[in-house]
């Protein structure tokens, strides 16, 4: 070390980890792929929370006039539903699956930056069981998941309050989650893997991560203010003191419109792998299926008043907004004519991946229907605040979001996990879970046209409401059989012994396939470099002079000959600041309700989380 | 096959599901009784119709193809690598934008016409409480006819003429007996919807809206606040009672006198309780008013003709007034036994009163015809 005398080594003020393996290594890892896991993980442990929730209240509307909750309890439980199920399990599940794929799918070791990735995992996590802790801090949230000043800043109880910091904190995560893998497709693509070869998911991916940059800041803004007025009396959404209740309801929603192509798109993007490898085909139109989803992520940020239609705007903003929703029907229509070109003609394997994938798009397909009569702005005066809308977002985001994932998880599940999921108990899940999901929300159209509102937590016998909430009822019990039926699939499969016979079970196309399931740390042995869309593919299948595709004998191909540029592998080693810098903001968020000597604290502790994080050598020492 | 079976299903609920939407659900969007519920109802029925085509293309597209191209153990078949068919791409997109672009031509002619108030129609103030409904006939015709000759205001109930265009004005108020010095201090959104009359509106605190609708017949239309309010937004509930003209002549005169003298016993003193007249009681009237007496508070439902007939409900409509014609003494008594036991958060305090000071209101209440 001749040079390090001119050169001061970094130094660390503690010991860089340097375990891969054990219990420790999880909480101390930046490899993308654990990452990913321990997203996938939490998501799932969050979904189940949430679903029971979801039982609950299905629990509570199953006859009129119930009293196994009571209106306070109700509130609480409807919101911390919609707060779970978007912010704490469809998102970091969706990041799940781009952290673990999105650098195999572009032949990258990791992402950009590894450790602001661990950051983001810790940072969800922590602000997730941050919101939850407020059931035994003085009551969860109760004003729904959008908060819907003066009512969500005049409520006595603490619970907004979580709502407000819980929010700021996971919208951190997403903020630094989404900067990560922007840049990591923007510049840690595989020679050859032009933005045009890359597969659709990473696509979809990189749509999303630009949604949440643009996104998160409005709604953190919108936090603060609602933090101000519950926490130190400002008068932002005030109206006795000129403060204006719309201002909360157009931020909110210029988020919270992105924010439902922010759920939709990485399910789209998963929809767009299945379909060709199980059609044994090429996505159908690929340049109008990324161009729409592009198309998608730059309208959705000038539809957000269609959640407001009857909120007086007035008959110009109801117009434009009108015909604004009525336009981003039109990529959203391109992405389902594509998927048919892609099925037609095809071979079509239905293993679960597939049906997943195909039950996601007919689903979504009736969610974009009813999306439709929300732009018949005078219809919508009727439809709007009732159970119609419930039904409506939930064929869109269980429709079209948890089968998609679904299909995900068993698609990736080989890769993953070098194990198979059992098919049989796949195929049962898919059709219980369609079954049940139809019956549950099906109804929901006919009770909103019947006169239910939303979030009422009991209805009286008159309303004639009773019948079709029974079959919803029936129906939510039916999907959780569904996931019971995954968790013990997943479960059985896991005892199996790992390894697979064929590391490419779907015969797929990307160029995760390449590299061993479950992939090394490093990922690929050597960079592999690209040469065309589904390159995988072309690596295994030539044409023959008819046009008829022919297997290639296994390594003759050209295309792998050219792999790797000779570079030693370089990986990052496993650091303990992400995870103490994460700490250091529930911490705060106790301090603002609870004492600012808390603030202090937590503001130290990340502080010197980051420093300890900037100061660290690069490999340990 | 079990795919055809499966829809053959769904085919059978959702007619069912038409069967099921019966006359008899009293907010039923889909059986309107008022120009503007029917407006609204035809927009959607006239989009139904593409809506419909749509689902049956593609989810039939779906099936067909789920269906003949599934793969099969006895054929081992590569289809062709076809890419794309920019042709018939750039034709599904122009399409369906074709279909909205025409859908779009009657909503938003639709639009401007329902935001029209006409200047002859009757003017009435909705006012948001949490968690009940306040009315306020702002038509000087409709002035009360002793005091200070303010407008008529009732809860719960709007009562009004059949075929006569009303024009309500939606103001969010609240507080109940947590507001001080006039300044009510909870204040929040609520929106306003009677389903077979016309679609919501929000009543949003420091903002005027506007609904212009009329029923086609005499009848009761049951309503609700349609917007999350808070804890007993559930149960924020009202009626709309369309009279024909005779018994709406009759109904204004009653409300334009001040409340009656009681003249029983019972009734007497709880008048007296109510008005806090022997130095016992009075707490009624820091929130509620009674025409003609001096209780004059309006941060609670006023009490002036709680138990004429039109006066159905109370209490955010939770809780019928009559039952079978007779005084429902029970929910009443109950209720100001302890609001919050039977209206869990409801603003009015338990004010701890005796069974027979209760009996004494619920008298002089029930003789406020």
């Amino acid at each position: 070390m001749a040079t390090a005398a001119s050169v001061p080594a970094p130094r660390g003020i503690i010991r860089r980890p340097t375990a891969t393996t054990g219990w420790l290594s999880w909480f101390t890892t930046i490899d993308h792929k654990k990452i990913g896991l321990l997203y996938g993980f939490s998501a799932f442990a969050f979904f189940i929370i949430g679903g029971l929730e979801a039982l609950l209240i299905r629990a509570q509307l199953a006859k009129p006039d119930n009293t196994l909750l009571n209106a306070d309890q109700y509130n609480q439980i409807f919101t911390m539903h919609g707060l779970t199920m978007i912010f704490l399990f469809v998102m970091p599940m969706s990041a799940a699956f781009f952290n673990y794929m999105i650098p195999l799918m572009i032949g990258a070791r990791d992402v950009a930056f590894p450790r602001l990735n661990a950051f983001s995992y810790w940072v969800f996590l922590l602000g997730g069981l941050f919101l939850y802790s407020s059931w035994f801090l003085g009551g969860a949230p109760n004003g729904g998941w959008f908060g819907y000043p003066p009512n969500s800043t005049t409520d006595p109880t603490i619970g907004m309050t979580f709502y407000a910091l819980g929010l700021i904190i996971t919208g951190l995560a997403s903020s630094a989650g989404a900067i990560n893998l922007a840049v990591t497709v923007v510049n840690m693509r595989a020679p050859g893997m032009t933005l045009f070869r890359m597969p659709v998911f990473v696509w979809m991916g990189l749509v999303v991560q630009f949604l949440l940059v643009f996104a998160l800041p409005i709604i953190t803004v919108a936090l603060f203010e609602m933090l101000f007025d519950r926490r130190w009396g400002t008068h932002f959404f005030d109206p006795t003191a000129g403060g204006r209740p719309l201002l909360w309801q157009n931020l909110f929603w210029l988020f919270a419109h992105p924010e439902v192509y922010i759920l939709i798109l990485p399910a789209f993007g998963i929809i767009s792998e299945i379909l060709p490898v199980f059609s044994r085909k090429p996505l159908f139109g690929y340049q109008f299926v990324v161009f729409s989803g592009i198309a998608i992520g730059f309208i959705g940020f000038g539809v957000w008043a269609h959640h407001m239609f009857a909120v007086g705007l007035g008959p110009v903003a109801n117009t434009a907004f009108g015909i604004t929703t009525a336009i981003i029907a039109v990529p959203t229509g391109i992405k389902i004519f594509n998927w048919m070109g892609t099925m037609y003609g095809g071979d079509i394997h239905f293993d679960t991946p597939m049906l997943m994938a195909v039950g996601a798009v007919a689903m979504f397909v009736i969610g974009g229907l009813s999306g439709v009569t929300h732009a018949v702005v005078p219809s919508d005066y009727q439809q709007t605040d009732t159970y119609y809308v419930v039904a409506h977002f939930h064929y869109v985001l269980f429709g079209g979001a948890v089968f998609g994932l679904f299909g995900g998880v068993f698609y990736w599940w080989p890769k993953i996990f070098a194990r198979q999921l059992d098919e049989r108990w796949g195929k049962v899940q898919f059709w219980i879970m369609l079954i049940g999901f139809n019956l549950t929300f099906g109804p929901m159209h006919i009770l909103g046209l019947g006169g239910m509102i939303r979030r009422e937590y009991t209805y009286p016998a008159s309303l004639g409401l009773t019948f079709w909430n029974q079959v919803s009822t029936v129906g939510a019990y039916l999907i959780a059989l569904s996931t019971l039926v995954f968790v013990v699939n997943a479960v059985k499969t896991q005892r199996t012994a790992k390894g697979l016979a064929n590391e490419d079970p779907w015969d797929a196309r990307t160029l995760e396939w390449t590299t061993s399931c479950p992939p090394p740390v490093y990922n690929f042995e050597e960079i592999p470099v690209v040469h065309s869309i589904d390159e995988f593919w072309h690596r295994k299948y030539a044409e023959d002079k008819e046009g008829r595709l022919i297997r290639v004998p296994a390594g003759a191909s050209d295309h792998a000959a050219a792999d790797g540029h000779g570079g030693a592998i370089h990986l990052p080693t496993p650091s303990f600041w992400p995870l103490i810098a994460a700490v250091g903001l529930p911490t705060i968020a106790y301090g603002v309700l609870y004492s600012w000597w808390l603030v202090g604290a937590g503001a130290l502790v990340t502080v010197i989380g980051f420093m300890g994080w900037a100061m660290e050598p690069p490999v340990a020492e | 096959m079990r795919r055809t079976r499966w829809w053959i299903l769904a085919l059978l609920a959702l007619t069912l599901l038409l069967v099921a939407c019966s006359k008899t659900a009293p907010q039923n969007t889909m059986n309107p009784h008022g120009p503007t519920a029917q407006t609204e109802k035809n927009l959607l029925v006239l989009v139904l119709w593409p809506a419909a085509a749509v689902f049956l293309v593609v989810e039939g597209g779906i099936l067909l193809i789920s269906i003949r191209l599934r793969h099969r153990k006895d054929r081992d078949r590569m289809p062709p690598q076809i890419h794309g068919n920019t042709r018939l791409e750039i034709g599904w997109t122009i399409a369906p934008a074709i279909v909205l672009a025409v859908i779009m031509v009657p909503t938003v002619s639709t639009i401007w016409q329902l935001a029209r108030q006409p200047a002859d129609a009757m003017q009435i103030t909705v006012e948001g409480y949490q968690w009940w409904w306040g009315f306020r006939y702002t038509d000087p015709d409709m002035a009360v006819n002793y005091g200070d000759h303010d407008a008529i205001v009732t809860a719960d109930v709007l009562v009004i003429p059949t075929g006569r265009t009303i024009d309500l004005s939606l103001t969010s108020l609240g507080g109940g007996a947590h507001s001080t010095a006039g300044v009510p201090d909870h204040q929040v959104i609520h929106s306003f919807w009677a389903p077979q009359l016309f679609g919501k509106q929000d009543v949003i605190p420091g903002e005027t809206n506007h609904i212009v609708f009329s029923a086609d017949d005499p009848g009761i239309y049951s309503g609700q606040c349609a917007e999350f309010c808070g804890l007993q937004h559930g149960k924020m509930k009202f009626r709309i009672r369309a009279l024909d003209e005779a018994d709406w002549q009759r109904w204004v005169a009653n409300e334009k006198s001040p409340s009656v003298q009681p003249n029983d016993g019972l009734a007497q003193q709880g008048m007296d309780l109510f008005l806090g007249v022997n130095g016992v009681g009075g707490q009624c009237i820091q929130c509620h008013a009674v025409g003609g007496t001096d209780a004059a508070g309006t941060a609670a439902p006023n009490l002036t003709h709680f138990a004429a007939a039109t006066h159905e409900c109370f209490a955010g409509c939770d809780f019928e007034s009559f039952l079978n014609g007779n005084p429902n003494a029970a929910d009443l008594k109950a209720w100001l036994a302890d609001p919050n036991a039977v209206k869990l958060g409801a603003k009015m305090p338990d004010y701890g009163l005796t069974e027979q000071q209760i009996d004494a209101l619920v008298a002089y209440l029930y003789s406020l015809t």
